[in-house]
């Protein structure tokens, strides 16, 4: 979806601000949003791809404007309302009112080390050869569905090369919604500056993305 | 999502809590109620980004591989592999891939989608890295956010910026400064700042030691 998310190239952001000796939480309830958003991912009721089009899906004027904790937690509000563990009527209130959804697990304090030390890996094999190997010029398609999607605006419709076959990996933009993780080939893809910005853009600058198989076609 | 709109105004009976700490705490007393989640378990989660993940895993990856060059070459190849043989894998570090800066590019990492980020070698991500200036910015203006940084580059050095748009999380490896000849690696570790692997510093210099 062409959200409020898709951040590349926009103007009028600001400066960036860099936090000398920034501290690893700014504020009890960081932590408490991290470890609450890590337990209910847990559940195993939805993807990270879901989760990601749950945060895009958030106001643009209110994402924006938000720490992204806070993008978490909104995020989050909405993935648990949707799978049925917590009602719109107990946010409100701020307690349990009614007994919700099961989930398939629930985090507990020892299973910790091993859930972060395994994470959630990805990759997954395809039974087809790559359709494009390393030094194909291609170009990304063009298309604008309101669906999850990785393959950012500024990279559309352009002109560039693949670096490197990175191997097959799960498809968000159909795993986000529920159609499983039918895999595709993921390559490195390499736009010179110019291709991408055009005039005035910055010397010797290329920028690259990592490209699902279906968003290129060859050229 | 229509709670969305006007969900902040229920708090207001909690007047010493912020809006977000309320919100927070909220969704954590529901949860724990139903037993959906072990507040210990959030505990040790918040140990472990606090103390044991952090930039210092991957000081530690880039001083061997400026130390060793088979384990440079290690990395190159099969970086994933590479940092899980010094135990540094994990979540958002499933599929490592390290990109080393030289005397013709250097490597500037972002996240312009969301905020992927390599936690299993840098630990949690900076607050700038996941707002919207430095996403915004980074993949057209790189120069423009070095300087934001205090980084200056030669005219002439090109500047390739890597958008994790899909599950590989880049490390850079940064030039090793001159004058580190005699340095073992932990003093090594300690001239690679976070920064530095995300492409927005360069490695220390090391101090002149009388």
């Amino acid at each position: 979806m062409n959200g409020p998310h898709d951040l590349g190239g926009q103007h009028g952001l600001g400066p960036v601000a860099p936090e000398p000796n920034e501290p690893c939480f700014h504020g009890e309830w960081e932590k408490r949003a991290l470890g609450v958003t890590l337990s209910c991912g847990a559940f195993g009721a939805w993807t990270i791809d879901e989760s990601r089009h749950a945060r895009e899906n958030i106001p643009p004027a209110t994402y924006l404007a938000a720490s992204y904790y806070e993008i978490w937690i909104r995020a989050l509000e909405t993935l648990l309302q949707r799978h049925g563990f917590v009602s719109a009527r107990e946010l409100i209130e701020g307690r349990m009112l009614e007994k919700g959804a099961e989930p398939k697990r629930v985090l507990k304090a020892e299973m910790v080390p091993a859930v972060l030390a395994k994470g959630g890996p990805c990759d997954r094999p395809v039974d087809i050869a790559p359709r494009f190997a390393a030094g194909a010029r291609v170009r990304t398609r063009t298309f604008n569905p309101t669906s999850h999607t990785r393959l950012p605006r500024y990279a559309r419709g352009k002109e560039g090369v693949v670096e490197t076959v990175q191997g097959s990996f799960v498809f968000p933009d159909d795993n986000a919604h529920g159609k499983g993780e039918n895999p595709q080939w993921v390559y490195t893809v390499v736009f010179d500056g110019g291709e991408i910005w055009g005039e005035g853009a910055a010397p010797g600058l290329t920028v690259s993305i990592d490209a699902w198989e279906s968003y290129l076609e060859p050229v | 999502m229509s709670h969305d709109h006007d969900h902040d105004d229920h708090h207001h009976h909690d007047n010493h809590f912020s809006p977000m700490e309320a919100r927070v705490r909220a969704l954590e007393t529901i949860l724990a109620q139903k037993g959906l989640i072990d507040p210990k378990a959030i505990d040790v989660i918040v140990e472990t980004y606090e103390t044991k993940i952090g930039p210092r895993n991957g000081a530690r990856v880039v001083a061997k591989a400026w130390a060793e060059p088979d384990f440079a070459d290690w990395l190159k190849r099969d970086a994933t592999e590479a940092i899980a043989s010094l135990s540094y894998t994990g979540r958002q570090g499933e599929h490592m891939r390290a990109v080393f800066n030289d005397g013709e590019t250097h490597n500037l990492v972002v996240c312009t989608l969301c905020s992927c980020y390599p936690w299993s070698v840098l630990g949690l991500p900076p607050v700038w890295y996941k707002a919207p200036a430095y996403r915004s910015r980074a993949v057209i203006d790189p120069r423009g956010v070095l300087a934001e940084f205090g980084v200056t580059l030669p005219d002439d050095r090109k500047i390739r910026v890597w958008d994790s748009t899909a599950e590989l999380r880049y490390l850079v490896v940064p030039e090793r400064p001159a004058g580190t000849e005699g340095l073992d690696q932990e003093a090594l570790a300690d001239l690679v700042t976070r920064d530095a692997m995300i492409g927005t510093g360069l490695a220390l210099a090391p101090l002149v030691r009388s």
